[in-house]
C-alpha cells in the first residue's frame, strides 16, 4: 500500500509554494485535485519562464503539477460553489495560498470549511502570517528572501546582497506545510478531529536560518560577514568555498590549511599553523589558495586531495553532472505523459521499501477532470 | 490547556549526527515525539564540538544546542556487545529510527534495515546517505558544500560572470532532513492503518536535485544550460526586472512586473524602447538601465512610489532591521531555553497548529544524560 493511499486533497493553491506541498503528497500516494478558476486556472500555467513552453504552457507548471487532477470551478458561481462544498465534504485536506482574507470572502475560511466537514485538515501558506505592517503584502519568493536577511549570507563581502537563485522560500514553506498536514492527518487517526495548519514564508525562511540566527541572538546581534573571497558560508573558516582552476571550478569544504599547503605544494600556506587564523585571516588564506589553484586543472588537484581524504569536489553544471555515473545510478529522471506526449522531469527524492516512487501521470490540462469528478462524486 | 501534540507517544531513536538527520529529529520532537539520540562514548555527536564564532552553551556548542534541543541522549558503544544488546532492546520498543552513517556502517553492526526488521517488524527505518548506496560516489563524504557543487545548484546564484556561487547555508542537509520528516510522518500514517513498518531511503544529492526540479525540467526541454543575468540576478529563468538593486541608501528587491508598469514610476526614456516580450531576452540591457535608475533615490522613496502602484517590491533587510518590524515581533518566533543557569535564545518550529505554536523550553541533553534513566525504564517494563 502507498503511504498516503486513500487521502483526498483539494488544492486551491497556485504558483509554487502550495502546489509543491501537494506534489510531494501526491508522490507519496495521495489523490490531489486542483481546483482552478475558469479561463486562466493556476496562474503558473501562463508563467513562461525563459520563453520555454510545453503544450502551450510553462515547463515549470508541468514540473510542479504532475500527478494531479484539475477541476474547474468559479468560487463565486453558486452552482460551482455547491459542487466545491460537496467535494469538501469528502476531502481529507484543503490547501490554499491566497492572501489573508481571500478565502474568507469566498466563504471558504477554516470556520466555513469546518462546518461542512469537521474532520478536514485546512492548510494555508501566506507571506507574513497576516501579522504586523506586512500583513497584506504578497508572499513572493524574492521579496521574502529580501526581508528575511538571507541575502546577506551568499555571495562575497563586496557583492550586493545576493538572493538564492532558486525559489527557496516557496519550496521550504511547501515542505513545512506538508509536514504540518501529515502530522495533523496522523493525529486525526486517533482523535477524529480536523485541524488548521498555517505556515508563512517568512517563518519558513527564519527556520531555514535557525543555526545562524541563534548565533546572532546569542552573540550580541553581530551581523554575518561574508568572506571577501570565494564565500561559501559566512561563519565557516577557510578554505570553505568554490575555487577557479585552470579548467573549471572545484569546491573545498572544511580542512586543515597547513595540510592543504603540504598536499598542494603551496608553501605560502604553511605558516598558518594556528587554526584560529583560518577564520580570522580567511580572506588572505583564500586569496593565496585561489592563486595557487589557478595553475592546475580541477582533476589534477582532486587526484591529490581525494586520496588524502580532504573534503573536495568538482563543480558541475547540468551538462557535466548528467554525464556522471554517480548521477545516472540515482535514476532521478522520469517520463510523464501529457495528452499522449512525453515530458522528462525529475521524481520524488524519497524511496519507500526499496522502491523509487514514480508516476507517469503528467500535469492536467485546465479542467481536464471536471466532468469525471462530477460523475464520480455525484456533484 | 496546552495542546495535545500530534506525535505524542511516538519514540524516535536518532543515530544521526551533524545536521541532516538531527534537524529531522528536532522537527519530530517539536511535533511531540520523544527523540532519543544514541551517541558514542567520549565525544558523542561530533556537532557537540562544532562551534560557530566559538559560541558554547555548556560543554557543547551553541550550534549543537540549536539543532538538538528537546531531545534525550543515551550513550552506547555500538562496537560493544553489551551496549548493542541495550540498543537492540531500545529498537524493539521504538517507532522510528534515523541514521546518516556512510553506506555499510550499520550493516557491519547488524543494525541495517533487514536486521532491525527482525527485532521490530513495524519500525520506520530512515536512512540518509550522501549519494545513494550504489555508484562511484557512495563513499564520498556527504558534505553540504560539496553536494551543492556537484548538483549544479551553484550555477543558479550570483551573476553571469561570477564564479559558481553556493548558497551560504547548509541547504542540502536542511532539505534532506525536512524531506525525511515528510516521509516518516507519511509512514506513520500507513502504519497506523496497516501495522506495516517502512524502509525510507533519502540522499543529500537526490534532495537537492528535487529542489532544482523547475530548472532541471526546463533543461530537459531545451537542452540548454540556464544563464544567470549579468547584474542583479534573482532567478535565472525569469525576465527583467527580477532582482536586487542598489538605491541611494540601501537596496530594494524588485519581483515580477511588466516593464511598462514599472516605468510608470521610473519614467525612464531608455526603458520605453523595450517591449514586454523582450523582457527575458534583453534582460541584461534592461537591468543595466534599472541599476542606474534605482541609484537616484532612497529605498523608502522607491517603496512608497512603487507600492502606490501595487508593484511587488520590498526593502532588503539584515536581521537587525528585520527584528525592528512589527511583523517580526508579532510572529513571536524566538524562544528561550535554559541550559544550566544560562539562558540561550533560539527560534521555534515554523508551523502553526490550530492557531498555536509548538514551543519547548527543554534544552539539548548532556552527553549520555538519560542513559541510566532509560535503562531503568527498560528494566521496569520487563518486570
Amino acid at each position: 500500500m502507498k503511504l498516503l493511499e486513500d487521502i483526498l486533497i483539494l488544492d486551491f493553491s497556485q504558483f509554487l509554494s502550495g502546489p509543491s506541498a501537494s506534489l510531494r503528497l501526491a508522490d507519496m500516494g495521495a489523490r490531489v485535485i486542483k481546483i482552478e478558476r475558469p479561463v486562466t486556472g493556476d496562474i503558473c500555467r501562463g508563467l513562461y519562464v525563459s520563453d520555454v513552453m510545453v503544450d502551450g504552457e510553462s515547463t515549470i507548471f508541468h514540473a510542479i503539477n504532475r500527478n494531479k487532477e484539475s477541476f474547474l470551478a468559479d468560487m463565486k458561481d453558486p452552482d460551482d460553489f455547491e459542487k466545491i462544498r460537496k467535494l469538501i465534504k469528502v476531502a481529507d485536506v484543503i490547501i490554499h495560498n491566497f492572501r489573508p482574507g481571500v478565502m474568507e470572502r469566498n466563504k471558504l475560511s477554516y470556520d466555513d470549511v469546518r462546518e461542512i466537514n469537521p474532520k478536514a485538515i485546512y492548510a494555508c501558506i501566506n507571506g507574513y502570517s497576516g501579522k504586523g505592517e506586512w500583513k497584506d503584502k504578497p508572499g513572493q519568493d524574492l521579496l521574502l528572501q529580501a526581508v528575511s536577511g538571507v541575502t546577506f549570507l551568499s555571495g562575497n563581502k563586496n557583492d550586493n546582497p545576493t538572493p538564492m537563485g532558486v525559489a527557496v522560500a516557496d519550496i521550504l514553506a511547501g515542505t513545512h506545510l506538508a509536514q504540518g498536514i501529515l502530522a495533523a492527518l496522523f493525529q486525526r487517526l486517533t482523535t477524529d478531529k480536523g485541524a488548521l495548519i498555517e505556515v508563512s514564508m517568512l517563518e519558513s525562511l527564519i527556520d531555514f536560518q535557525f543555526e545562524v540566527l541563534s548565533c546572532f541572538y546569542n552573540d550580541g546581534h553581530a551581523l554575518p560577514q561574508r568572506s571577501a573571497v570565494n564565500n561559501g558560508h559566512a561563519y565557516i573558516s577557510s578554505p570553505y568555498g568554490i575555487y577557479r582552476t585552470a579548467d573549471g571550478y572545484m569546491a573545498l569544504a572544511m580542512g586543515d590549511i597547513v595540510r592543504l599547503g603540504q598536499l598542494l605544494k603551496c608553501d605560502a600556506l604553511l605558516s598558518y599553523t594556528n587554526p584560529s587564523e583560518w577564520f580570522d585571516k580567511r580572506d588572505e588564506i583564500k586569496t593565496i589558495l585561489q592563486g595557487h589553484l589557478g595553475s592546475g586543472s580541477a582533476r589534477e588537484w582532486l587526484s591529490i586531495l581525494e586520496p588524502a581524504d580532504i573534503w573536495c569536489a568538482e563543480v558541475f553544471d547540468y551538462d557535466m553532472l548528467m554525464k556522471q555515473e554517480g548521477y545516472k545510478v540515482l535514476e532521478m529522471e522520469q517520463e510523464v505523459f501529457i495528452n499522449g506526449k512525453s515530458l522528462k522531469t525529475t521524481r520524488c527524492p524519497i524511496r519507500v521499501d526499496g522502491e523509487i516512487l514514480r508516476s507517469a501521470k503528467g500535469a492536467p490540462s485546465l479542467g481536464e477532470h471536471t466532468s469525471d469528478i462530477i460523475k464520480e462524486f455525484n456533484l | 490547556m496546552p495542546m495535545e501534540l500530534p506525535l505524542k507517544g511516538i519514540t524516535v531513536l536518532e543515530f544521526s549526527q551533524y545536521l541532516s538527520g538531527p534537524c529531522a529529529g528536532l522537527r519530530l520532537a517539536d511535533l511531540g515525539a520523544r527523540v532519543i539520540k544514541i551517541e558514542r562514548p567520549g565525544k558523542g555527536d561530533p556537532a557537540r564540538q562544532l562551534s560557530i564564532k566559538n559560541l558554547w552553551a555548556d560543554e557543547s556548542s551553541l550550534l549543537f544546542h540549536t539543532i538538538n534541543r528537546n531531545k534525550e541522549s543515551v550513550v552506547a558503544n555500538l562496537k560493544s556487545p553489551d551496549d548493542l544488546l541495550f540498543v537492540r532492546q531500545l529498537i524493539a520498543k521504538a517507532d522510528v529510527m534515523t541514521h546518516n552513517f556512510r553506506p555499510g556502517v550499520m550493516d557491519a553492526i547488524n543494525l541495517d534495515y533487514s536486521s532491525v526488521k527482525e527485532i521490530n517488524p513495524n519500525i520506520i527505518y530512515t536512512e540518509i546517505s550522501g549519494y545513494g548506496k550504489n555508484g562511484p560516489w557512495r563513499h564520498k563524504p556527504g558534505q553540504d558544500l560539496l553536494i551543492q557543487a556537484m548538483s549544479g545548484l551553484t550555477y543558479s546564484t550570483g551573476n553571469k560572470n561570477s564564479n559558481p556561487v553556493p548558497f551560504g547555508l547548509a541547504i542540502v542537509d536542511y532539505l534532506c532532513g525536512n524531506q525525511a520528516v515528510q516521509a516518516i510522518l507519511a509512514a506513520l500514517i500507513r502504519r497506523h492503518k496497516t501495522n506495516q513498518g517502512a524502509f525510507l531511503e533519502l540522499s543529500l544529492l537526490e534532495s537537492v536535485l528535487d529542489f532544482q526540479f523547475e530548472f532541471i525540467t526546463t533543461y530537459f526541454q531545451t537542452g540548454q544550460l540556464h544563464q544567470r543575468s549579468e547584474t542583479s540576478n534573482g532567478h535565472s529563468l525569469l525576465s527583467a526586472p527580477y532582482g536586487i538593486y542598489k538605491t541611494e541608501d540601501g537596496y530594494v528587491a524588485v519581483a515580477m512586473m511588466p516593464i511598462e508598469k514599472l516605468n510608470v514610476v521610473l519614467q525612464n526614456e531608455d526603458l520605453r524602447t523595450f517591449a514586454e516580450k523582450e523582457a527575458f531576452e534583453k534582460r541584461d540591457e534592461i537591468k543595466a538601465i534599472l541599476s542606474q535608475c534605482f541609484l537616484s533615490a532612497t529605498t523608502d522613496t522607491w517603496l512608497q512610489k512603487m507600492h502606490a502602484h501595487d508593484l511587488w517590491v520590498m526593502p532588503v533587510l539584515d536581521w537587525e532591521q528585520l527584528m525592528q518590524t512589527s511583523t517580526y515581533q508579532e510572529l513571536k518566533i524566538e524562544q528561550e531555553i535554559a541550559v544550566g543557569n544560562k539562558k540561550i535564545k533560539t527560534t521555534r518550529c515554523p508551523i502553526s497548529y490550530n492557531k498555536e505554536y509548538f514551543l519547548s523550553s527543554r534544552s539539548a541533553p548532556r552527553l549520555g544524560e538519560h542513559t541510566e534513566k532509560i535503562k531503568r525504564e527498560l528494566l521496569k517494563e520487563k518486570v
